[in-house]
């Protein structure tokens, strides 16, 4: 493998998706996305030099809303899925400061 | 006597079903009764669906006729029974995604795509199963179970956009909606044996599905024939406002493109589709329909199209990378699931995430947020954005030429159970053939064209440039007629599906999570015993 | 001998704009609401939800860009910016890093030291937070998206400043400019304005900058000058104890005068950047950028001028009354109504920064309305109400919004013009002080002055002075001359 993966990347990656992964679960995510990026390597063999990222496939710009205020009061449908809620807001463990 | 009514029902397409409801000769109540039943009966052995909602399909059923008969609706789809991805929000029924993080969510919206097929009078009868996010190619990293291909139940369906394509196929509903990001409408379309069209990006709004890959991402219809998908198409395409990525379009009319008549088309095979790696019975079904487009007058040549294998590493990269933020929002916060025991914020985000996605949903996540990180950017996700652009340019280049690509939708027919999942890098492989249209943001759809040996279906593909449905439509319709429609021995013999719902019991396993969170948690018991439909 | 020390400053000014509807949706930004009364499935990051973009935002954008001499990205783009944490509903916040709306301005900036100018190094638009309320009963936070998703526009400096002088002057600048284009009303301490500051110290003369440290949390330019002060000494005194200065971002507690790092494993620091996919490019052709300007209200500048030319206010007054957009506003709409530009600048200069000064409050908390300082300079104008009498009016109207025509008529405070009554109650004083008109001629010339006060003090103010003066006088000097 010409990708080899290490424990820390491995740490460093879950903790940007938040993940918490066993022992278990890292060793093999170090295989997988190894070999994954081992593969996606394969994009060097094109010359891409002078070519434009493409974000979107069409042209299409300056999609705007008018300044207009189009909704009301519905905090009975936004917090109908909370897991936790008080008072009218969504309730999780305590942030620091 | 009532039975074999019922089965001739079933037996209708959409559009059938349709017409007949329009004169009177079935009542909607009766249509959905009788998808009901189906569902009941097959559902063992298939599982195609996460959600039934019996009670409500029957209350808008009788709501629909009177606006029938009042003549407030009159459209082709008016009263038709339909299954909707799990992807799609639906106020007031469960939207899972198939997955254990939204085990419990109820949308206060609807989609765009839903509500314009609810316009047209259109009765959900439920939510269909998919992989797990749409990340996957088998709807075996569903949370709640895998859908077994109704053609053979040792077989996957293809994914992500399974169960939608099981529905149709067993006539568990009359036609579906699927999404469909590097593949999920065509690759399983083509290993059910039914017809799915991805739509020219934008032409679908996306307000209301839930995001994988945002740039590659389009909902579209799977059905059993062209004149459905067609009719589908057409209700559900609109500009919407709220998805600015949606794009007003004044060539929506895709019936009129039902039209018998492929003379003078040019259609390219990519010789590059044919290489190492394709299936020889794919093989020779591709070239025999190619075959019977040429002999009703269309020019078929073969052509290089390149970059072909590039589309994969490029789209695992991009729609990768859009997953991981997408699904950042998936937090315990707001909705869903939330871990029972944690220490503190972060520990709360990381259980609920780690008990809430499966691993082929962490594994895309992970490697999302690493092409993205700092000091990988430019050498991954600018590269890939920029072979996108190459990829886009050989498309533009090739419908110079032609007016439409045919190729198949997948290099084989549908695997078996447990095949794919035990190497990742071989299920992207999978799809080669679909990947790159997403990438260009353009129309594909699978047509149905032979078994293989073992009897399982085997679809073409047909391409076209953007905003040109209409002539795939066409040489699918032309292609179409050619044949007859064929299903599944269960979607017609009850006898067959109790049997292989006794095979089907044997990976009934896959529920228990479900059964036990609905037992144990706040999920609505009337949505979980709607499905729970074993034998 | 201790070594001179240079300190680098440069700023990060978030502004939210005063469109009605958030960036992203139609919700309402106004502030205040029960939690989560201002919030839909886009503003609260629902799965299947998606962004539509304000298109008042890009023309407030614009317009500040504009009035910063800033350069303008004719193609820009948003970004998602991710990061996990409550208070941002999606875990991604959808802002502008590769194609910022506007880039490389400058502002002037007037201090003691004189005149400079400070570098703009881009501005972009982006989406605030929600609320994070700790609670005051359980060991937990509660989540309030009313205010995510309201437009802001971060303004980026260069690090031109050295001291907190120009940061202070500098914020005064942006405050101006912004509030006279209308886009925001910059209210630090509603936190419609919010600065961070970015400071590092060097040996005077060092060609390299030092290690900076970024300031969040600072309320109000009194914070913000004692957060510099009190990072300058915390930076230099590790310097000089040999000690590095380490990249950070570091939150000021203004009661306790200090700051902390605000460091966490968990925080990678690690944006992963990139376009966000559900937005298309916002493409600002040259003939929208004109449109920006000819819209251009008038500026600081230009009204400063004005108001010396067109009203012949000295430019001191012209300063002051400039200094607040809303003050100038009040100024210009009680001139429209009153046609007495001098007068309402007095009334303005002298009485109302009074009482601002008085109860500690900003040119923008001025709550009365032109209207009514228009009719009570109307009624001193008649002689309706006498000068006296006119300024414990104006403290109702400036406190209460009154009407002064009706509040004068219900008081009973109308200026006694009946000249018999007046004469008679001077007469009745002048009988009843004859000491002092003994002192008046024996050339005490201040004993009249007495009288005067005396009458005004019997008639409650309601006496036209004047007159008074002319009667007492008669009296005294027993005649006509």
């Amino acid at each position: 493998m010409a990708n080899k993966i290490s424990d820390e990347t491995i740490e460093y990656v879950g903790i940007l998706a938040k993940l918490d992964l066993s022992d278990e679960e890292k060793e093999e995510a170090k295989k997988d996305m190894g070999r994954m990026l081992d593969y996606i390597d394969m994009l060097n063999e094109l010359d891409t030099s002078g070519v434009e990222p493409m974000s979107h496939v069409f042209a299409a710009n300056n999609v705007f809303r008018d300044d207009v205020v189009t909704n009301g009061d519905d905090r009975e449908n936004i917090l109908k899925n909370a897991p936790e809620q008080k008072d009218g807001a969504f309730k999780v463990p305590r942030t620091v400061e | 006597m009532e039975r074999r009514a019922d089965v001739s029902i079933l037996e209708m397409t959409a559009v059938e079903l349709g017409r007949k409801i329009k004169s009177r000769e079935v009542s909607v109540v009766q249509a959905t009764k009788a998808a009901l039943e189906q569902i009941k009966a097959l559902e063992p052995a298939v599982h195609a669906y996460v959600t039934v909602d019996e009670e409500g399909a029957l209350k808008k059923a009788e709501e629909i006729q009177k606006k029938i008969d009042a003549g407030e609706l009159t459209g082709p789809l008016a009263g038709v029974p339909v299954a909707i991805k799990d992807n799609m929000c639906t106020e007031g029924m469960l939207t899972t995604c198939s997955s254990k993080i939204l085990y419990n969510f109820v949308p206060a919206y609807t989609a765009e795509a839903v509500r314009n097929l609810e316009k047209a009078g259109a009765v959900i009868l439920g939510k269909t199963n998919m992989d797990e996010f749409a990340m996957g190619s088998t709807t075996e990293t569903s949370a709640f179970g895998v859908t077994r291909n109704p053609w053979n139940p040792d077989h996957v369906p293809g994914g992500s956009s399974g169960g939608s394509c099981a529905a149709v196929a067993a006539n568990e509903c009359f036609y579906a909606l699927g999404s469909d990001t590097g593949g999920s409408i065509r690759q399983p379309s083509s290993f059910c044996g039914v017809t799915g069209i991805k739509p020219t990006y934008g032409t679908v709004s996306r307000y209301g599905l839930i995001a994988y890959g945002s740039s590659l991402d389009q909902i579209g219809p799977i059905a059993k024939d062209v004149t459905d998908c067609a009719a589908v198409l057409e209700t559900i395409a609109s500009y919407d406002k709220k998805d600015s990525t949606s794009i007003p379009r004044e060539d929506c009319d895709f019936t009129s493109a039902l039209v018998d008549d492929v003379k003078g088309m040019k259609i390219g095979i990519p010789r590059d589709y044919f290489g190492e790696g394709l299936d020889k019975e794919v093989k020779d079904a591709i070239l025999a329909a190619a075959k019977v487009l040429e002999e009703k007058g269309a020019i078929v040549e073969e052509f290089d199209l390149s970059l072909v294998e590039y589309a994969i590493p490029a789209y695992y990269v991009i729609a990768s990378a859009e997953a991981s933020s997408n699904l950042s929002r998936f937090d315990g916060v707001k909705y869903g699931l939330r871990a029972k025991e944690y220490e503190g914020l972060h520990d709360m985000y990381k259980k609920s995430r780690s008990e809430g996605f499966g691993p082929e949903v962490k594994r895309r996540i992970m490697l999302g947020a690493f092409v993205l990180s700092s000091g990988y950017y430019d050498a991954y996700y600018l590269k890939a954005l920029r072979t996108k652009a190459l990829i886009k340019k050989a498309f533009d280049k090739a419908f110079e030429t032609y007016d439409l690509i045919l190729g198949p939708a997948s290099p084989s027919t549908a695997p078996r159970l447990g095949e794919s999942l035990s190497d990742p890098l071989k299920m992207y492989l999978g799809d080669i053939y679909t990947i790159s249209v997403n990438l260009a943001g353009l129309p594909g759809m699978t047509v149905p064209c032979g078994l293989d040996s073992r009897g399982l279906p085997i679809g073409m593909q047909l391409i076209g440039d953007c905003f040109q449905e209409k002539k795939i439509i066409r040489a699918g319709y032309a292609f179409e007629r050619s044949r007859k429609y064929q299903g599944p021995a269960i979607a017609a013999d009850p006898k067959a599906a109790a049997a292989q719902a006794q095979r089907g019991a044997l990976c009934g396993n896959a529920r228990e999570w479900e059964a036990a969170a609905a037992a144990a948690d706040k999920r609505p018991a009337d949505v979980g015993a709607g499905k729970e439909v074993r034998s | 001998m201790s070594k001179q020390y240079e300190t680098v400053i440069g700023l990060e000014v978030h502004v939210e704009l005063a469109t009605k509807t958030k960036i992203f949706c139609g919700c309402s930004t106004e502030f205040g609401g029960a939690p989560n009364t201002h919030t839909c499935p886009v503003c609260t990051g629902m799965p299947g939800s998606l962004p539509v973009l304000n298109k008042q935002v890009v023309e407030y954008a614009l317009a500040v860009g504009l009035a910063t001499n800033c350069g303008i990205n004719q193609y820009c783009k948003f970004d998602r910016k991710n990061y996990f944490y409550p208070d941002n509903p999606q875990n991604y916040q959808i802002s502008q890093l590769y194609l910022p709306i506007c880039h490389d301005g400058w502002v002037e900036i007037e201090t003691s030291a004189g005149t400079k100018k400070v570098g703009i190094h881009e501005i972009h638009m982006e989406e605030d937070a929600g609320k994070l309320i700790h609670d005051e009963w359980e060991d937990c936070s509660l989540v309030d998206y009313n205010r995510s998703g309201v437009p802001l526009i971060e303004i980026v400096s260069e690090p031109d400043m050295r001291s907190a002088d120009e940061v202070i002057a500098y914020l005064e600048k942006l405050r101006l400019i912004i509030q006279y284009l209308g886009a925001s009303d910059c209210k630090l301490q509603e936190g419609s304005m919010r600065a961070d500051v970015n400071l590092s110290v060097r040996e005077l003369g060092a060609p390299q900058m030092g290690t900076r440290t970024e300031m969040k949390n600072l309320n109000s330019f009194k914070a913000i000058a004692r957060a510099i002060e009190g990072e300058r000494k915390r930076q230099i005194e590790l310097i000089e104890e040999g000690k590095k200065v380490i990249q950070e971002t570091r939150r000021w507690d203004d009661n306790k005068e200090n700051s902390h790092a605000m460091r966490s494993k968990e925080d990678a620091q690690d944006y992963r950047y990139f376009p966000d996919p559900d937005l298309t490019p916002v493409v600002i052709s040259d003939e929208w950028i004109q449109a920006v300007r000819d819209r251009q209200p008038e500026l600081r500048t230009e009204k400063l001028a004005r108001y010396q030319k067109e009203f012949s206010i000295p430019l001191y007054d012209a300063e002051i009354l400039t200094g607040s957009k809303h003050m100038a506003d009040v100024f210009e709409a009680t001139v429209a109504l009153c046609g007495r530009p001098k007068e309402v600048s007095n009334w303005l200069m002298v009485e109302a920064m009074r009482l601002l000064k008085e109860k500690e409050q900003e040119p923008d908390d001025m709550a009365f309305s032109p209207e009514n300082l228009a009719k009570l300079i109307g009624l001193v104008e008649q002689g309706a109400v006498t000068r006296t009498v006119a300024k414990t009016v104006f403290e109702e109207i400036f406190a209460n919004n009154v009407d002064p025509e009706q509040y004068v008529e219900e008081k009973g405070l109308k200026a006694v013009s009946d000249e018999g009554a007046l004469r008679r109650t001077i007469e009745e004083i002048v009988a009843a002080n004859p000491q002092s008109v003994e002192d008046y001629h024996n050339g005490k010339v201040k004993a009249m002055g007495f009288l005067v006060g005396q009458t005004m003090r019997a008639m409650k103010g309601k006496a036209d002075p004047a007159a008074v003066n002319k009667i007492v006088k008669e009296l005294l000097t027993g005649g006509a001359n």
